[in-house]
């Protein structure tokens, strides 16, 4: 069954085409692993698997709902990490997870657990979110993604800001989502460390797909520039 | 709808409790302005009677054009506007939500404010009900327009210069008719103030209508 299924598929940011035509599929249970340069589109390719954007032209299903027609159920059944953590500063860890728990009709027994998961010391599920560093942000929104249970997992640099056991532990969630079932579709600058976790990498370039390997065939010299040899 | 309805105003409740900013910096404010159109009217004691009510809704209006900002920026500052989307409630309820934690916020500092005009201004209260029933309903309209245009200009780079153009000519009819229903609650002009409430009460319906119907796409488009 295709998680993921775009033709053609064309989303603007603005009145700029980002995204300029994308062809992909993805099953269930694939880990794909976004890259390409900056200002190429992953983001907006994960967003727009998010349900987040229009699909301008194109066609597109994502979790059997349609692109076009159907984006709040699609939001619903994601779980999206962008370059923003979605945290209210003022408020603590654990009220912030609560109420993205209750905000999105998850179970709240999940938060306490999903906060253990990532490595979140109990010490600071009452600290306000506005003092923690950077690499703490992350890791609480990284539950907040786990609270939701999620069919498709989308992680826009999950590793960026987080400290070596952080990424670990990134890592693993990746890998127990994919084992449960679950669909990732993750960009990262990560290449040595999300060479292990995916099954199967796809190049972005000037909102195109320019290259999709599967994992056996990926080679670390390829990450580097989306090799000519890269299949589109 | 309910229920997210009351975790959303509950959400920015606890921030605001949390921040302390309407306790520490907006009701101060909202005095020093009574303080100050004092000290401009205080020589002629009959102007400064008779512009009392809207003096006071003067200040109410700079009041929930700071909350309106700070529920807005809320909502903008680490992408929670693209979570409430993602999380599926219903953009109707995050509007009455945000609408109805600024006009408890509102009411908060308003109550202060009544009492500012009665210690600054020497003012008295000829019928309390009709002065209740003003704020609440004056509140309800500033809250929804006010929670409306915020999600309008949250795209707009210099939201915090677009937002006051914008909404200080609109809340325009609540400016005159909650003035000249304080006027008679106040006993300062004779006017029929019960009437007035009518123009506030149908401009706060209208608001929480159109918000509640364009608050969903104004979520997807800023």
């Amino acid at each position: 069954m295709s998680i993921i299924r775009l033709h053609a598929a064309v989303a603007l940011i603005g009145r700029f085409p980002a995204l300029a035509g994308i062809d992909l599929e993805v099953g269930a249970g694939e880990v794909v692993l976004v890259q390409g340069p900056n200002g190429a589109g992953k983001s907006t390719l994960l967003r727009l698997c998010a349900g987040l954007l229009r699909l301008e032209s194109g066609t597109g299903e994502i979790l059997g709902h349609n692109l076009g027609r159907d984006r709040p159920a699609i939001r619903r059944s994601v779980g999206l990490l962008g370059h923003d953590t979605a945290l209210y500063d003022d408020l603590s860890v654990r009220e912030n997870l609560d109420f993205w728990a209750a905000a999105s009709r998850c179970d709240a027994s999940a938060v306490a657990s999903a906060l253990d998961r990532l490595g979140v010391a109990v010490r600071l599920h009452d600290v306000s979110v506005g003092l923690l560093s950077a690499g703490q942000r992350r890791r609480v929104a990284l539950a907040a993604v786990v609270v939701r249970r999620p069919q498709l997992w989308l992680l826009d640099e999950p590793h960026a800001g987080l400290d070596p056991s952080g990424r670990d532990l990134v890592d693993v969630l990746v890998a127990d989502a994919a084992r449960a079932g679950a669909t990732v579709l993750l960009s990262s600058h990560e290449v040595d460390r999300t060479l292990d976790l995916a099954s199967r990498r796809i190049t972005v370039a000037g909102g195109t797909i320019t290259g999709d390997i599967i994992s056996g065939d990926i080679v670390p010299g390829d990450i580097v520039g989306g090799s000519s040899s890269d299949v589109g | 709808m309910w229920a997210d309805i009351r975790l959303i105003a509950g959400k920015d409740l606890r921030i605001e409790w949390r921040s302390r900013i309407t306790l520490s910096q907006v009701l101060p404010f909202a005095l020093l302005v009574l303080v100050l159109f004092g000290f401009a009217l205080d020589a002629n004691r009959p102007v400064l009677d008779a512009a009392t009510s809207g003096l006071f809704w003067i200040a109410v209006l700079f009041v929930g054009l700071m909350a309106v900002q700070r529920s807005t920026a809320i909502e903008t500052t680490d992408g929670a506007r693209r979570a409430l989307l993602l999380a599926g409630v219903e953009p109707a309820a995050v509007f009455l939500g945000k609408a109805l934690a600024v006009a408890l916020q509102l009411l908060f500092v308003e109550t202060a404010l009544v009492g500012g005009v009665i210690v600054f201004y020497d003012a008295s209260i000829e019928s309390f009900p009709l002065l209740a029933a003003t704020c609440v309903v004056a509140t309800v309209g500033i809250a929804a327009a006010g929670t409306l245009l915020g999600a309008l200009v949250a795209g707009v780079r210099a939201r915090e210069t677009v937002l006051p153009i914008l909404l200080l000519p609109v809340l325009a009819p609540v400016l005159i008719g909650a003035t000249r229903a304080f006027d008679d609650a106040l006993g300062t002009v004779a006017v029929d103030g019960w009437a007035w409430l009518g123009l506030l009460a149908g401009f706060g319906a209208i608001n929480i209508v159109l918000g509640a119907l364009a608050y969903g796409v104004l979520l997807e488009e800023t």
